[in-house]
C-alpha cells in the first residue's frame, strides 16, 4: 500500500501545509493509555491502513468536512434512519447517530479474523444442534447439563425439532473487542437474531458518500454480496420446491428498537416486512393474509425472539406471534431464520465451555477466544467469582434471569449464592481506542464492533465490514446504542482493487417483470384506508377553521354570528368544539377566539387539528415502509408547524391563518405525492378510497349545518361555503351573479365534474369498488356497492331548483334530505370495507387470547 | 381399581371463531400402577388438522385447529383406566434429603441428570428464599427425604384453605403464598416452590380423582373435576407423588394423566382463537368406578 496524500489533497499546496493540517487534526487525539491504539503503534506513527484517510481527511478544510458531515446527518434525517429506545417519551424516532470518521481494518488483520469467525460459528451451530436434540455433549460431560436445563431459553417444544435445511443458525452475529495487547476479543455471542446488519448497510450509504475518494483510495470492500449470500440462502431454505420461495420478514412491530432497521433491510432484500397477525397457520402451513386472500409462505426471517413466536406453544400471552407456527416448524413446512430456540446458545456461559467443545466437536483450538468467562453455575468458578468479585463484571447468565444493576456486593453475592447457575462473571477489558469526529478534528474514544456472518454451504460467509459502535467517553469498558453511543462504518481493505458488486442486475437470474406489487396484506390496507381517511380529515378541519377565522372580528361577531354560526356548528358535529361552549362564547369575542385557536393547536382538544397530526404520523408509522420518504416529511413537517406556536404567549387568529395556509400546502404536497408517486396498486386504491369517504362525510356535515341554518341563502355563509369547498373559482368562472345556494349546491354536490364535488367522490369510490379483489367474484352487488348505488342514484335524480323556490323550507327539501341520507350512510360504508377486507386482521388483533381452565379439584 | 373416565370442556364464544388452534393433554398416561384402554378423542365441529405425539415430559398431546367459523367447541375424552393400589414405600428408608440435594448441585452425578429440570425454577414456579425458609422445618439436617415431604405435605394442607374463587388460573404463586388460600393447582405449586427452594426436584401432575357421594346419595353423573399434586424425585423409588389438597400420598383413586414441571406445561386443553370476542368454558370430568 502506497497512500499518495499530495494526489489526494488538492488543498495543501506544500509539504510542510500538509504536515500543519497533519497535526491540527490530530491534536485533540488523546488515547487511553492503558488501551490499544487503533490508529498509532507505540512509536506514535500512524498505521500504514489508516494512513491514507488521515492524509484524505488532512487534506480538506474543517469547514469542507463540516459541510460533508452535514450533507450526511441530512441523508440521516431526509431517509428517516431512526432507532428507538424504550422508556422514554422521546424515545420513538431517534435519529441514527453515525460518526463520521470509519473504522478502518487492514487486509492483513481481516483475513485471520474471518477464518476465526468461522469457525466460531460453525462450532455454535453444531453445539445448538446438539442442544436441541440428541443432547451428546451433556452427557459425555463435555458440557455441563444445568447449562440447558436451567435455562428459561431451552424451550421444550423445540427439542428434537429439525429445522428446514437442517439449519439451527442460518445467521450469526459476534461483538468484537480488542484488548491492551492488541487482540480481538469476542465480547459476545448473537445466535438468536442478530441486529444492526441494516444499521452498518445504512452507514456505508452515508459514509462512502462522504468520503469518496478516501472510499476509493483505500479500496474497501463491498457489503452488497453479503446481502445477496444472504438472499440466496433464505431462497434455499425453503422446504418447497417449484415455484419463487416467498419470504417474508416478521417484526415485533413500529415500536421495537429496530424498526427502521427490520423496515430497511426486507426493502433492501425485496421482503415483505410482516407482523405476526398478517400471517395465519392452515393446515400446518403458514400463509400470509393478503386482501385476495391466503398466500403460501416459506420462509420466515425473524425479528421476534424465540419464546414470542407461538402463543400455543410458546409463551401464551405472546401478541406478537403465529399461533400454529411450531407445528408448521415441525412438520418442516416453513423455515424459520434463525431456528426457533436459538437463543440458547446465546447466554455468555457457554464461552466458559467453547475452547473445550471447539476441540471436541471440531478437533482444533478455538481461533478466537472470549472474554474470560466464569459461569457460577460451577463451584470452582463460583469460588473464583467471590474472591475476584471486584475484579470482574457480573452479569445475568440467562435472558429472563433477574438481572437488577447493584453496585452492592452483598446483594449481588447474595443473588449468586441463591441462584449460582443464573449468573456469570466476566474479565473487563479496555476497550481500544479509535479517532472519532470532535468539531475540528480528532478525539479517541472506545470501540467495539459487531460482525456478521451468514450460511453458506456447509460453512458461512463474513460481512467484509461491521457495524462499529463507540462509547461517548475514551474510558468506557462498554458500549451501548441505548446509552447514547453512535456508530460507525467499517472499512474493511481489500489487498487491490474492488469490483462492485450490487443486489440488483444479477445477470443469472432474471427477473419476472411484474405490473402489480406483491398481494397486500389486509393490515396494510387497513392502514393505508385510515391514512387516507386522516389526511383528509387534516385537510378539512384546517379548511374549515381558515373560513371561520378569517371571518372572525373582534370587533363585532354579532354581524359576522350568521356566517360563522354553521361552520362552527360543523366544527361541532365532529366532536371538536363542544356545543356549551359555542353557546357560551357566541357573545364573547375573545373566549371565541380562544375556542378556534384551541381546536386549532391544543393537543389535548379531542379533534383539534393537532391532535389529528399525531394520529395521522402514528398511522403513518405502520406503512412507513410501503410509503415514500418525502410523504413523510410531508406529514413530520405538518406536525411539527402545529406544534412550533405552542408557548408562544399570545397567539392571534392571523398567527393560527398563516399556520393553516402552510398546512394546506402541506396537504396539496401530500395528495400530490400520493396520486403523481404512488403505483395504482392496493395501497393506493385503500388511500384514495379512505380520502374519499372522510371527504363525502366531511361536506355531508358542512352542508347539513348550512341547509339546516335559519339564513341558508346568506351571501357571505355561500362565500364561504364555495371557500369551504375550494370552489370559489369555479363559481365565479361559471355564473356571473354573486352565489345562489341552489348554484352552490349544484356545484359542490351534483356536479360530476368538480372534483370536491360529493358526486364525484361517490363516483370515484365506485371506480375503485370494481377494481377490489372480492367483488369480482359474486354476481350481486356486496353491501358497501348497494350503499353506494343507493346513494349515486338519489344524488343523481336530485333536482337542485326547488331551493330557489319562495315558501318552501331549505331543511325540508329533498337535497336537504339526500345529504342527510348521504351522511348517514358514509360511515356505514366504511364498515362494510372494513368487514370485507380487514375483517380477519382486526379481529385477531381483539382475540389471539389464550384460553385454559383451571384446575379446580377437590 | 378400574374407571370409566370423562373429561368434556365446552367453550362457548360470543362470536363467532374463524380459526383456532388447541393443545389437549388430555389422554391418561401410563405409568407403573396405572394403564388405560379404550381411549377417545371427539371433538366438534371437528378439526381440519389432527396430530397426537409425545410432548418433551413423555405426555400425550393432541393438537388440533378448526378451521370452519364455529361459536361452540366441544371437546370430549373417554377412556378405561385401571389403577394399581400399591403399598406406599416406608418413608424412613429413604435418603436424607440433603444427600438427595447434592446429587443436583455441581458437579452433578450422571445419574441425576434427568430429574435435574424440575429443581430449578419453570414459568409458574420460581424458587424464593421465604419458600426454602417455610420448607426448612419440614427438613431438619439428616431427615429422610419422604419423611421431610410427608410433613411439608400435612403442613401446606394445614396451613392453606381451599378456596375455589380466591385465585385464577393467572394468580401468580406470591398472591397465594400471601393469602394461603387456593385450589388443588396452587397447593401442588407451592409444595414444588418449597422443595426445588431446597435443590429438591419436583413435578407438577395433573389427573383426576374418584369423588365418593355422601352416605345414602346416589353418584352425580359430571359432577367430579380435574385434580392436581405433586411428585418428588427419590434417588432409590423414583417419583413419589403426595396430594397436599387431600392430605395424603396416591391412592387407586387417584387418576394420572400428565407431569410436567408445572401446570403451564400440562394444561389440559387450551387454546389461541381468532375472533370469538368472550367466552365461557365448562368442565365437567366423570370418574365411574366399574
Amino acid at each position: 500500500m502506497s497512500p499518495e496524500p499530495t494526489a489526494l489533497s488538492p488543498n495543501s499546496a506544500s509539504p510542510a501545509a500538509g504536515a500543519a493540517a497533519r497535526a491540527r487534526l490530530l491534536a485533540g487525539y488523546q488515547p487511553a493509555a492503558d488501551a490499544f491504539d487503533e490508529l498509532r503503534d507505540a512509536t506514535g506513527a500512524v498505521r500504514p491502513h489508516w494512513e491514507a484517510l488521515v492524509a484524505d481527511l488532512a487534506g480538506k478544510s474543517v469547514a469542507e468536512l463540516q459541510r460533508r458531515w452535514e450533507t450526511g446527518r441530512r441523508f440521516i434525517r431526509d431517509q428517516g434512519i431512526t432507532y428507538n429506545i424504550y422508556g422514554e417519551p422521546d424515545g420513538l424516532d431517534r435519529p441514527w447517530r453515525l460518526d463520521p470518521v470509519p473504522f478502518v481494518i487492514s487486509a492483513a488483520e481481516w483475513r485471520p479474523l474471518e477464518a476465526a469467525l468461522i469457525q466460531r460459528a460453525v462450532l455454535i451451530e453444531r453445539v445448538l444442534a446438539d442442544c436441541l436434540g440428541e443432547q451428546r455433549l451433556i452427557r459425555s460431560g463435555q458440557l455441563p447439563p444445568a447449562l440447558v436445563f436451567a435455562q428459561p431459553d431451552f424451550l421444550r417444544p423445540l427439542h428434537n425439532v429439525k429445522p428446514a435445511g437442517r439449519r439451527h443458525l442460518p445467521f450469526y452475529a459476534a461483538d468484537l473487542a480488542r484488548s491492551p495487547d492488541g487482540r480481538w476479543w469476542v465480547a459476545a455471542d448473537r445466535t438468536q437474531i442478530p441486529t444492526g446488519a441494516g444499521y452498518a448497510l445504512a452507514n456505508r450509504l452515508i459514509a462512502s458518500r462522504m468520503l469518496p475518494e478516501a472510499f476509493r483510495e483505500l479500496h474497501v470492500q463491498r457489503l452488497a454480496g453479503f446481502f445477496r449470500d444472504t438472499q440466496e440462502m433464505l431462497a434455499g431454505l425453503a422446504p418447497r420446491t417449484g415455484r419463487e420461495p416467498r419470504v417474508v420478514a416478521l417484526t415485533p412491530g413500529p415500536y421495537n428498537e429496530t424498526y427502521f432497521e427490520q423496515a430497511y433491510l426486507a426493502r433492501y432484500l425485496g421482503y415483505a416486512l410482516v407482523e405476526g397477525q398478517d400471517l395465519t397457520v392452515r393446515d400446518e402451513r403458514v400463509f400470509l393474509k393478503t386482501l385476495s386472500g391466503l398466500e403460501p409462505v416459506d420462509v420466515i426471517l425473524r425479528r421476534v425472539d424465540d419464546d414470542f413466536c407461538d402463543p400455543l406453544e410458546l409463551r401464551n400471552d405472546s401478541m406478537l406471534g403465529v399461533p400454529g407456527l411450531v407445528e408448521a416448524v415441525r412438520r418442516g413446512h416453513v423455515a424459520v431464520a434463525n431456528a426457533l430456540g436459538s437463543g440458547l446458545l446465546q447466554s455468555p456461559a457457554f464461552m466458559a465451555f467453547l475452547p473445550g467443545l471447539c476441540r471436541h466437536v471440531l478437533g482444533e483450538e478455538l481461533r478466537l477466544s472470549s472474554v474470560a468467562t466464569w459461569w457460577c453455575g460451577q463451584q470452582a468458578a463460583e469460588r473464583y467469582v467471590e474472591e475476584h468479585f471486584d475484579e470482574l463484571a457480573l452479569r445475568p447468565a440467562f435472558r429472563a434471569a433477574p438481572g437488577v444493576p447493584l453496585a452492592d456486593r452483598t446483594e449481588w453475592l447474595r443473588r449468586v449464592r441463591w441462584q449460582p447457575e443464573s449468573y456469570v462473571a466476566q474479565e473487563r477489558i479496555a476497550l481500544s481506542q479509535t479517532p472519532v469526529w470532535a468539531g475540528d478534528g480528532f478525539a479517541a474514544a472506545s470501540v467495539s464492533v459487531r460482525v456478521y456472518l451468514v450460511a453458506h454451504g456447509d460453512s458461512y460467509r463474513v460481512m467484509p465490514g461491521g457495524l462499529g459502535r463507540i462509547a461517548p467517553d475514551s474510558a468506557a469498558r462498554f458500549v451501548s446504542l441505548q446509552r447514547g453511543g453512535a456508530s460507525k462504518d467499517v472499512w474493511v481493505r481489500a489487498e487491490g482493487p474492488v469490483e462492485d458488486v450490487t443486489l440488483l442486475g444479477q445477470a443469472s437470474q432474471p427477473v419476472e417483470l411484474r405490473r402489480v406489487g406483491n398481494n397486500l396484506p389486509s393490515r396494510l390496507a387497513d392502514n393505508f384506508f385510515w391514512l387516507g381517511r386522516y389526511a383528509e380529515r387534516a385537510d378539512a378541519t384546517a379548511r374549515l377553521l381558515r373560513s371561520a377565522l378569517l371571518r372572525f372580528s373582534p370587533e363585532s361577531t354579532g354581524g359576522a354570528w350568521p356566517v360563522l354560526a354553521p361552520l362552527l356548528r360543523a366544527l361541532e358535529e365532529h366532536g371538536q368544539l363542544p356545543r356549551e361552549r359555542r353557546l357560551q362564547v357566541r357573545h364573547q369575542p375573545e373566549a371565541l377566539e380562544a375556542e378556534l385557536l384551541a381546536v386549532v393547536f391544543d393537543p389535548a382538544r379531542n379533534g383539534s387539528l393537532r391532535q389529528t397530526a399525531a394520529q395521522l404520523r402514528q398511522i403513518a408509522i405502520l406503512v412507513r415502509d410501503r410509503t415514500s420518504n418525502d410523504l413523510w416529511r410531508v406529514l413530520t413537517q405538518f406536525e411539527e408547524r402545529l406544534a412550533a406556536p405552542v408557548g408562544t404567549t399570545s397567539l392571534l387568529a392571523g398567527d393560527a391563518v398563516a399556520v393553516l395556509n402552510h398546512s394546506l400546502l402541506d396537504f396539496a404536497a401530500f395528495h400530490g405525492l400520493a396520486n403523481d408517486n404512488m403505483t395504482r396498486a392496493q395501497g393506493w386504491r385503500f388511500l384514495d378510497m379512505g380520502r374519499r369517504i372522510e371527504r363525502a362525510i366531511q361536506l355531508c356535515t358542512l352542508l347539513d349545518c348550512v341547509l339546516a341554518a335559519s339564513d341558508a341563502e346568506n351571501l357571505g355563509l355561500l362565500e364561504a361555503v364555495l371557500e369551504v369547498c375550494d370552489c370559489s373559482i369555479t363559481y365565479r368562472s361559471r355564473y356571473s351573479v354573486l352565489p345562489q345556494l341552489a348554484a352552490v349546491c349544484d356545484l359542490v354536490l351534483l356536479d360530476d365534474t368538480n372534483p370536491r364535488s360529493l358526486l364525484f367522490q361517490l363516483n370515484q369510490l365506485v371506480k375503485h369498488f370494481d377494481r377490489l379483489p372480492r367483488e369480482k367474484l359474486t354476481a350481486l352487488p356486496g353491501a358497501g356497492q348497494r350503499i353506494l348505488i343507493d346513494c349515486v342514484a338519489r344524488l343523481r335524480l336530485a333536482d337542485p331548483r326547488q331551493l330557489g323556490r319562495a315558501g318552501t323550507k331549505v331543511a325540508d327539501t329533498e337535497i336537504a334530505q339526500i345529504v342527510r341520507h348521504v351522511a348517514a350512510a358514509m360511515p356505514q360504508l366504511s364498515d362494510a370495507i372494513a368487514v370485507s377486507y380487514f375483517a380477519h386482521s382486526s379481529i385477531a388483533r381483539a382475540g389471539g387470547e389464550t384460553v385454559a381452565a383451571k384446575e379446580v379439584g377437590p | 381399581m378400574n374407571y370409566r373416565v370423562t373429561h368434556r370442556t365446552t367453550y362457548e364464544y360470543a362470536e363467532p371463531v374463524a380459526v383456532s388452534h388447541h393443545a389437549a393433554r388430555v389422554e391418561p398416561r401410563a405409568t407403573n400402577v396405572q394403564s388405560r384402554s379404550d381411549w377417545r378423542l371427539v371433538i366438534t365441529p371437528e378439526p381440519a388438522v389432527q396430530m397426537q405425539r409425545p410432548d418433551f415430559f413423555g405426555n400425550r398431546v393432541c393438537f388440533f385447529a378448526i378451521q370452519e367459523l364455529h361459536a361452540k367447541l366441544e371437546v370430549t375424552a373417554t377412556s378405561v383406566v385401571s389403577v394399581e393400589a400399591r403399598a406406599l414405600p416406608a418413608p424412613g428408608l429413604s435418603e436424607p434429603w440433603d444427600e438427595v440435594a447434592r446429587r443436583y448441585r455441581d458437579p452433578v452425578a450422571p445419574e441425576a441428570i434427568k430429574a435435574l429440570q424440575y429443581v430449578y425454577g419453570s414459568p409458574l414456579v420460581q424458587p424464593q428464599p421465604e419458600f426454602a425458609e417455610y420448607a426448612r422445618e419440614s427438613f431438619p439436617e439428616g431427615r429422610p427425604l419422604l419423611e421431610g415431604v410427608l410433613d411439608l405435605n400435612r403442613r401446606i394442607h394445614a396451613d392453606f384453605a381451599y378456596d375455589p374463587v380466591a385465585t385464577t388460573v393467572a394468580t401468580p404463586l406470591v398472591e397465594v403464598w400471601k393469602s394461603r388460600r387456593g385450589v388443588c393447582q396452587d397447593f401442588a405449586h407451592i409444595a414444588i416452590a418449597c422443595l426445588r427452594s431446597l435443590g429438591l426436584p419436583a413435578s407438577y401432575v395433573s389427573g383426576y380423582l374418584r369423588t365418593r357421594p355422601p352416605a345414602g346419595q346416589a353418584r352425580l353423573v359430571g359432577a367430579d373435576a380435574t385434580h392436581a399434586w405433586f411428585a418428588v424425585h427419590c434417588p432409590s423409588l423414583g417419583w413419589v407423588d403426595f396430594d397436599p389438597t387431600n392430605n395424603c400420598q396416591l391412592s387407586d383413586e387417584h387418576i394420572t394423566v400428565a407431569y410436567g414441571r408445572d401446570f403451564s406445561d400440562v394444561s389440559p386443553v387450551m387454546g389461541i382463537l381468532t375472533g370469538g370476542g368472550s367466552h365461557t368454558v365448562k368442565v365437567a370430568v366423570d370418574v365411574e368406578p366399574l
